[in-house]
């Protein structure tokens, strides 16, 4: 990629995030009434991470049982109520574990 | 509501975001330089949307309106945590200063401003962004870096960092709130279609995430609209 396309890319990004994020900061002084579009946006979040994760995560490594095994365990620690980088650890020492696995045999 | 009390706050945030931008950068080094990558992350400060944006970049298809829409609609939910950070910010927290310190609002860094609880001011929000951004830009250079010097195998493990954080976001969520389980498993059904099915699977992954996530949002507001303040 050319540098001029990166920049281009890059302004378009940081400029659209920084407005998101400064605009509703110093205009709006009111809490979103409209129960349709206050539960829209809270959902929009957890949708938007489960649609990146899967089937992302599965093309993520190179072995495909690595990545199901980094899926369920953080799931798992997840669901034991474990934290951001105790479950983010956990995954890759599962991807670490599966391709030493396979490896070995 | 003091700096240094805000850098205390945000030390746990730091060290988790230099672990997790570690792994962003590594996956940055696959298509760009380790100064590119770095500017990345200063400049935006945002997990899922830098993801996102680098895909884009990726793909020879993807377009400057396509990176747009997909920034846009990734990070909205900044906007909403913007919104109500208005409205438990001190007085003395003016135009000005929400101008500068608005790149500090992620879903970390509002939760904790959030949890205050007395009126959080500008002084203690620069504090409490401070050791996340600084964690989140080193994070990603020296994954940049040791990207093109580490092993394979470790590289291949750290991959899946990002989506560990994913998942620990949103799984916790989904066990306390049914509806939010509904919400993802919608949305998960139609990114399978959009990466597996025939025709679908044309669409960009850009666009793939915003249709999934607009789509399921809007059943789950539909059928399940929040009444309390979550």
């Amino acid at each position: 990629m050319s540098l001029e396309v990166f920049f281009k890319y890059l302004f378009v990004m940081a400029f659209v995030t920084y407005l998101l994020r400064a605009l509703p900061f110093i205009l709006l002084k009111r809490q979103i009434e409209n129960v349709f579009w206050k539960s829209f946006l809270a959902y929009i979040p957890y949708t938007v991470l489960a649609a990146m994760t899967i089937p992302g995560i599965f093309k993520a490594t190179e072995f495909l049982p690595a990545s199901v095994a980094a899926l369920c365990l953080a799931t798992l620690f997840s669901l034991k109520g474990h934290g951001l980088v105790l479950v983010a650890l956990v995954a890759c020492l599962a991807v670490m574990a599966v391709n030493g696995l396979h490896l070995w045999i | 509501m003091s700096f240094k009390k805000g850098v205390d706050d945000g030390l746990p945030i730091g060290i988790g975001y230099f672990a997790v931008s570690f792994s962003f950068g590594i996956a940055g080094s696959k298509l760009l330089t380790w100064p590119l990558i770095t500017l990345i992350s200063m400049t935006n400060l945002t997990s899922a949307g830098q993801f996102a944006g680098l895909h884009i970049m990726s793909e020879m298809t993807g377009t400057l309106l396509e990176m747009a829409i997909a920034t846009f609609f990734i990070n909205l939910r900044y906007s909403l945590m913007a919104i109500s950070l208005s409205q438990k910010v001190s007085p003395s927290f003016g135009t000005f200063k929400r101008l500068c310190l608005g790149t500090g609002i992620t879903d970390e860094i509002y939760a904790v401003a959030m949890s205050s609880k007395v009126p959080v001011t500008p002084i203690y929000f620069l504090g409490l962004m401070l050791l996340p951004y600084l964690g989140w830009t080193s994070g990603t250079l020296i994954g940049a870096v040791c990207g093109e010097v580490l092993p394979h195998f470790l590289t291949d493990a750290l991959g899946v960092a990002l989506y560990g954080m994913f998942i620990a976001i949103v799984v916790p969520q989904m066990k306390i709130h049914k509806p939010t389980c509904i919400a993802v498993f919608i949305s998960i059904a139609l990114s399978l279609l959009f990466n597996y099915a025939p025709v679908l699977s044309e669409v960009s992954f850009g666009f793939a995430i915003i249709l999934c996530a607009v789509l399921a949002s809007l059943v789950a507001a539909f059928l399940f609209p929040i009444k309390e303040n979550a």
